[in-house]
């Protein structure tokens, strides 16, 4: 039998696997009576991290090109008033609100992949000015904050997807016997996921974003259009984060300025702790999955303990992220050693 | 024509040009309001002490022009930015109140430390942000983003937990001085000039600001050439950090308050913006001090003049993108190769006449 052997990347990942599982098991031995150890608290992290999980997603294949997308959580900012502020205040039909989400998500991503990518400006500026931008035109929309009270879209937000056969259901204290369910936008979330990984592993495109992230100058000799793949790559982002706008609203029902602020980090956090480097070349969105997940389960924890200021939550994903971070610079001195 | 190419290629050039231009845009304004045509260079004394839009903008800049002294000798280094600068000021802001009004009060007028201590203290927190931030991009080689992602979302956190949750307000007039007034000009003008002048002095009389770039242009070269590349980049880090930390004693002595959300919010960008606008390249080498100071007053510039304009301050940031779009346009290179190939031609066409 062949035996395959484990590279330092998939090692992380494994430890990102099993931080996640740990820290899921010890939430539900310390808060168990209060409900942590129920399979719809787990579900509830997917709920509530349904856009994030699609942004992650989309800053991973950035990532993975050596580059950065700041501008992902004022975007959603602006898909979000948008959204809200077409179905409330001027009643239009929310599908075609949605595919014109869609559409400013890829003009929006066109103009920042054009800038980075055949006038070589440094992404960290063109997508900061791309955050300064969607971020006045939220204010631009509206100052307000609105809220979608009903209509088509507050329908297709609450449907709840059950669980089929009933997985994990329990009784809860009235004696009503409750089956966990999921909600739409955690079906797209889950979706854009796979398909993603699929692009990424199995399309020409997916291979391409490793090798410009890899070295550029090889991507090139090796007959690449580094200039086209690297625009592609923004379009990408912003498309999904245009998807993740919608989830996003779906999850809050709100549009307002201040929506979503630090999104971006969150989502950059999510896949450094998942193993993708910023310097490109090296990730996966199954690492960054898990990294949203460990982000939500710290967040719930210390919902769930009830008693520890918000900021605690802050600040236990910057110590992971430390931890993270200085495991994969150990990694990479032990393999420059090994060479 | 010889003339204008050599000082379109000055390096200060865009610096000062985008500064002239917003002025201009002034001027134009008050013309057509029927105001005086130079209503913004306009400087009087009220109540005291110094008024006038120009000075509006020096004043409220100097947080700003500060922070951005320590990004560029950061962006020069290490060829990544520093973005915890913003949080970074907002807790050594939270640590001074801390220490002057004591733990858990929300409210004070006398102080529980000498002053000196208080604001000594905020600084050498930023300081310890700073080596902390350096230490992890110089000897663990992580990339300077990741590395400072993580002080840009903890140390905010840190600093709503050493004020226990509140906004700690410290209304003592020593305190208010470093927002305030000496004599007629506004404090925060002469700090700022102060550390422009210590760090310039440092920068000139001293090898450092040579050894910056080299090990900017070349971390390995540099490291073979005799110089320690790591330590190198850890001051400068740590000078970011103090800088982080004097800019957040000024920023929270004008409110004489702590309030940790606000302090700083998005001064990181700005800074960054500013090191940018000063026409120094983010991917490291040679940087230019003056320029990035001229670009961090240009964006105050920019905002005062939209606020007097009459936009919202959540519209503000629509103008501030085009803005800052179109003068990292003029800047890209493929922009820059095609100018020099055009004059090329040009010359090629002249020596054939």
């Amino acid at each position: 039998m062949k035996k395959k052997s484990i590279n330092s990347n998939t090692l992380l990942l494994l430890i990102t696997i099993g931080l996640f599982i740990v820290m899921y098991v010890i939430g539900c031995i310390i808060y168990g009576s209060k409900g942590f150890s129920h399979f719809q608290t787990f579900l509830n992290i997917l709920i509530n991290n349904s856009g994030l999980l699609c942004v992650a997603a989309g800053m991973t294949c950035v990532m993975l090109t050596g580059g950065i997308d700041i501008s992902v959580g004022a975007l959603i900012a602006m898909d979000c008033m948008f959204l809200a502020v077409g179905i409330t205040n001027w009643g239009w039909n929310p599908i075609l609100l949605c595919v014109l989400v869609l559409a400013i998500g890829l003009v929006f991503g066109g103009v920042i992949g054009f800038l980075v990518g055949y006038l070589d400006i440094q992404p960290f500026i063109v997508t900061m000015a791309g955050m300064f931008f969607a971020r006045g035109m939220t204010a631009v929309i509206c100052t307000d904050q609105v809220s979608i009270s009903d209509g088509l879209f507050k329908t297709l937000a609450g449907i709840k997807i059950y669980m089929p056969f009933g997985i994990g259901s329990y009784t809860n204290s009235k004696g009503v016997v409750q089956v966990p369910y999921v909600r739409l936008h955690v079906i797209i979330a889950l979706v854009v996921l796979v398909v993603i990984f699929l692009m990424l592993r199995y399309t020409k495109f997916g291979r391409s974003l490793y090798a410009v992230g890899g070295s550029e100058q090889s991507a090139t000799m090796m007959g690449l259009d580094v200039k086209k793949t690297k625009m592609k790559a923004y379009v990408l982002s912003s498309f999904l984060c245009s998807i993740g706008g919608i989830c996003y609203c779906m999850n809050t029902l709100t549009g307002n300025v201040q929506q979503a602020t630090g999104l971006e980090m969150d989502a950059i956090s999510s896949a450094v702790i998942g193993g993708t480097l910023l310097t490109g070349g090296v990730g996966n969105v199954i690492g960054s999955f898990f990294g949203v997940l460990i982000n939500g389960t710290i967040s719930t924890l210390v919902k769930t303990n009830g008693k520890l200021l918000s900021s605690w939550s802050n600040i236990a994903v910057a110590a992971l992220l430390c931890f993270f971070i200085v495991l994969q610079s150990v990694f990479a001195k032990i393999k420059e050693r090994s060479k | 024509m010889s003339k204008i190419r050599k000082i379109t290629s000055m390096r200060l050039f865009l610096p000062i040009f985008c500064m002239i231009l917003v002025m201009a845009a002034n001027i134009v304004y008050d013309v057509a309001c029927g105001n005086f045509a130079l209503n913004f260079f306009t400087i009087s004394i009220r109540n005291g002490v110094l008024y006038g839009r120009l000075i509006d903008v020096l004043n409220r800049g100097s947080e700003v022009a500060i922070l951005a002294i320590g990004m560029t000798l950061v962006v020069s280094s290490s060829a990544g930015t520093d973005i915890s600068v913003g949080s970074v000021m907002s807790l050594s802001a939270c640590f001074c109140c801390m220490l002057l009004a004591g733990y858990g009060v929300s409210s004070t007028s006398d102080l529980a430390v000498p002053l000196i201590v208080g604001v000594l203290g905020g600084i050498l927190l930023g300081c310890l942000c700073g080596a902390f931030n350096g230490a992890l991009v110089a000897y663990l080689n992580v990339q300077p983003m990741v590395a400072t992602l993580i002080l840009y979302s903890a140390a905010r956190a840190i600093g709503l937990l050493l004020c226990n949750n509140l906004i700690v307000y410290v209304r003592n007039d020593s305190y208010k001085f470093f927002g305030g007034y000496l004599g007629f000009i506004p404090t925060p003008i002469v700090i700022a000039v102060l550390c422009i002048l210590i760090i310039t002095l440092l920068l000139r009389k001293t090898a450092l600001g040579l050894y910056v770039q080299s090990v900017g242009i070349n971390k390995k070269a540099s490291r073979i050439a005799g110089l320690n590349s790591a330590r190198i980049i850890f001051l400068t880090y740590i000078i970011s950090g103090l800088c982080a930390g004097i800019s957040g004693i000024v920023a929270s002595s004008r409110i004489y308050s702590a309030d940790s959300n606000n302090i700083g919010l998005n001064y990181e960008m700005d800074a960054i913006l500013a090191v940018a606008l000063g026409g120094n390249s983010l991917g490291g080498g040679k940087f230019s001090l003056a320029g990035s100071i001229i670009g961090a007053y240009t964006i105050q510039a920019i905002t005062t003049t939209l606020y007097a304009l009459g936009v919202s301050t959540n519209v503000a940031p629509v103008f501030k993108a085009i803005i800052v779009i179109i003068i990292v346009s003029i800047q890209a290179p493929p922009f820059k190769a095609f100018f020099k190939k055009r004059s090329a031609q040009k010359a090629l066409a002249k020596g054939v006449q």
